[in-house]
């Protein structure tokens, strides 16, 4: 029988600590240097980043660039409409990619596999080869409204929620996971008489909470992170555009960097809100999925 | 009957009176200065004058980050969804009035005759767009570093030589006081790179194309000139005498006024700053003449009317109203640029007679030299700028000139030469 002496066991853990520890400073630190930085007036923020300086919290230090990144950019409406299309997108997402696997992988239909196939293929093709064939697309679309019907859909929000609602990775993630479940709750409740809709709502997605967990955070990361070139294009007025798109009122002839990481500070806030709230599922889903966000 | 009367009266009164309102045609406008506070201002002070001045048009204004405005217009107009009134950047408009984004200004050429060449935006002969300001590039120096340098100062009329300015690079450089000798800006990337430096080669006698067909960059961006350019550029590099491509954008601010280098190849938009920021004895050197006349680029942001807009003679209109000097003047005492006419910078604080950047209107009259005027600038500017980054690089000069031309020259048979 091994047994290991109290000492190694405390260098170990020191060891790991450290490791553990040099690890954290790592990836803390770029969040770190963007919070003291949005505290410090340009000049000295430019100075600091050639030494430790830049991640402490000293000379002179204000909100200054909290007061003046708000006066540059309507910056509560950008974050408005990111949640605002992140929390749309990411619940019908969820929904209707969840109906589609459960189709893919339960029901029997002809062509089943040919357009699972197809679906899937769709990953392998880069948003930018698509955009602008999307764009004349949604440029002449018609939309029944309050006001009618209209044709063209930019400048709105739907524009863009509704074309991000459905991806093939996401329809991956529902079809690998409800292949895992036993096919014998399935059976047993067809056997009894339920609807595929009952099925799909009473049996399935109750079993579902780990995917649906991976699915929402991951398309969140996406909507809320990643938004830039497609908003760019279909948005024009300011009242729709979301928080990437206003990063570019920071990039002046001369950058307002302090504007810039106070900015940058306000608009992780919500994001960083949702990985605390979920934090433990979202673990689970990077080392469930080996996907990371 | 009374009560009666009194109402039907006051609603005429309010019918007649709102009617003009009612009659003015909004026109739409888009601009570049999202998240500028000081340009927002004026150009939002312009509409409110103009929409006040006239009956007729009413203009409404939609302003866009400046990084990715281009972007934005050229989806717009894939998608039909062009405003009446829209500023260009000045080499990028050739590409926008060909690709038929912008119709020709309905105002007569001559009235602005006074106008700096390079806010003018000529293209196949037609006025498109017209600038409230021009950019000029200069060479900051401080008047004691030429001085304890023992450099003579070199004025517009007698510039620096080509072996003069080395001679001054090298005299900094040995001096052992400057981390550089030169600043170019290699920092700021896009753009920067074909305004401010292919007037070196310009100057060198080469070009980014040919401008006297249009059709090709073979010979002026790989000929004798454009090789000796290119081993002058990377000696700048491999002589220690510039930072690299790699500089810190923060040394780009602040390296100059903090005396890391002796001198620095900057616009007229740094110039207050600089100047403020304690940089009291601070002069504007033009460009040096490395043989072939000294020049520097020109065109900035200007006006222009889509090929969209219903109501060109509104926004023309709107466009000639915003050209008055009074507007020139406000906006180069806010941001630091060259009025376009000399009626208007000589009542700016900054381009008037005695005042600090008065220099840089001459630089701008007498130096300007827009980029190529071609809808193929856009592909070319890009190319030109990765060639200049690779031979500061240490990339061989002769091979990828030629690469570049033959990148160039290919852009331009694809596009069935650009209509020229």
């Amino acid at each position: 029988m091994a047994l290991v002496a109290p000492e190694n066991t405390g260098v170990r853990l020191g060891v790991r600590y450290a490791v553990l520890l040099l690890v954290a400073v790592v990836f803390v630190f770029p969040l770190v240097f963007m919070v003291i930085s949005s505290l410090k007036p340009d000049h000295q923020l430019l100075s600091d980043t050639s030494s430790l300086r830049a991640f402490l919290p000293v000379g002179d230090i204000s909100l200054n660039n909290y007061v003046a990144a708000f006066e540059r950019a309507p910056i509560g409406r950008f974050v408005m409409n990111s949640v605002l299309v992140t929390v749309v997108t990411v619940t019908c997402s969820v929904i209707l990619c969840s109906i589609a696997a459960f189709s893919f992988v339960y029901m029997n239909w002809r062509g089943r596999d040919l357009l699972l196939s197809v679906v899937l293929a769709t990953l392998i093709i880069p948003f930018e080869t698509i955009a602008i064939p999307l764009l004349l697309l949604v440029s002449r679309l018609p939309w029944m409204g309050l006001e009618g019907v209209t044709i063209g859909w930019l400048n709105t929000y739907r524009v863009q929620i509704i074309p991000w609602i459905v991806d093939a990775l996401t329809v991956f993630l529902f079809v690998q996971y409800f292949k895992d479940l036993p096919k014998e709750l399935i059976e047993a409740a067809r056997a009894e008489g339920a609807s595929w809709w009952q099925i799909y709502r009473r049996v399935v997605m109750p079993l579902s909470g780990p995917v649906l967990a991976t699915a929402a955070i991951l398309k969140s990361l996406k909507m809320y992170n990643e938004q830039y070139l497609w908003p760019l294009i279909v948005v024009q007025d300011e009242a729709h555009r979301p928080i990437m798109v206003g990063l570019g009122y920071f990039f002046q002839l001369d950058v307002a960097w302090g504007e810039l990481m106070a900015y940058l500070s306000v608009i992780s806030v919500p994001i960083l809100a949702f990985y605390l709230i979920l934090q433990r599922a979202f673990i689970a889903s990077i080392a469930s999925t080996g996907v990371k966000g | 009957m009374i009560k009666t009367a009194l109402v039907a009266a006051s609603s005429l009164v309010l019918a007649t009176t709102a009617l003009p309102a009612l009659a003015q045609t909004e026109l739409t406008m888009w601009y570049h200065g999202a998240g500028n506070e000081v340009e927002s201002a004026i150009i939002s002070q312009i509409i409110d004058d103009f929409n006040a001045s006239q009956s007729d048009w009413t203009v409404s204004i939609e302003s866009f980050p400046q990084e990715s405005y281009n972007d934005s217009v050229v989806a717009a107009a894939l998608a039909g969804n062009l405003p009446d009134i829209v500023d260009v950047d000045g080499p990028v408009m050739p590409n926008w009035a060909w690709a038929g984004y912008l119709q020709p200004l309905p105002i007569d050429q001559s009235k602005f005759d006074n106008f700096l060449p390079g806010t003018k935006g000529i293209w196949d002969g037609q006025l498109y767009s017209i600038g409230l300001w021009d950019a000029a590039v200069a060479l900051y120096a401080r008047q004691s570093t030429l001085d304890e340098l023992g450099l003579r100062t070199p004025t517009l009329d007698s510039p620096w030589t080509g072996e003069e300015f080395m001679a001054a690079l090298d005299a900094a450089k040995a001096s052992g006081n400057y981390e550089y000798a030169l600043d170019l800006g290699m920092a700021w990337t896009g753009e920067w790179y074909p305004y401010a430096f292919s007037p070196f080669l310009q100057s060198f006698g080469g070009d980014i194309v040919d401008r006297s067909t249009y059709k090709t960059a073979e010979g002026v961006l790989n000929g004798d000139a454009a090789i000796a350019f290119g081993e002058w550029w990377q000696n700048l590099f491999t002589g220690g005498y510039v930072p690299g491509t790699s500089q810190d954008p923060a040394d780009r601010e602040t390296g100059f006024i903090e005396g890391d280098y002796a001198f620095s190849w900057n616009g007229n938009w740094s110039g207050v700053a600089t100047i403020e920021a304690g940089v009291d004895d601070l002069v504007f050197l033009p460009a040096p003449d490395f043989g072939s006349g000294n020049v520097i680029g020109a065109a900035s942001w200007q006006f222009a009317v889509s090929t969209a807009s219903e109501h060109p003679d509104g926004a023309a209109a709107f466009i000639e109203f915003a050209t008055q000097d009074a507007y020139l003047t406000a906006f180069s005492d806010a941001l630091g640029l060259a009025p376009s006419t000399a009626s208007a910078a000589a009542a700016t604080k900054n381009y008037s007679s005695g005042g600090p950047m008065e220099v840089f209107f001459g630089l701008s009259n007498d130096q300007g030299l827009v980029r190529p005027v071609t809808p193929g600038y856009v592909v070319a500017a890009k190319v030109f700028e990765k060639a200049l980054a690779d031979i500061a690089n240490g990339a061989d000069v002769a091979d990828t000139l030629d690469a570049a031309v033959d990148e160039i020259n290919a852009d331009i048979e694809k596009n069935s030469g650009y209509g020229h």
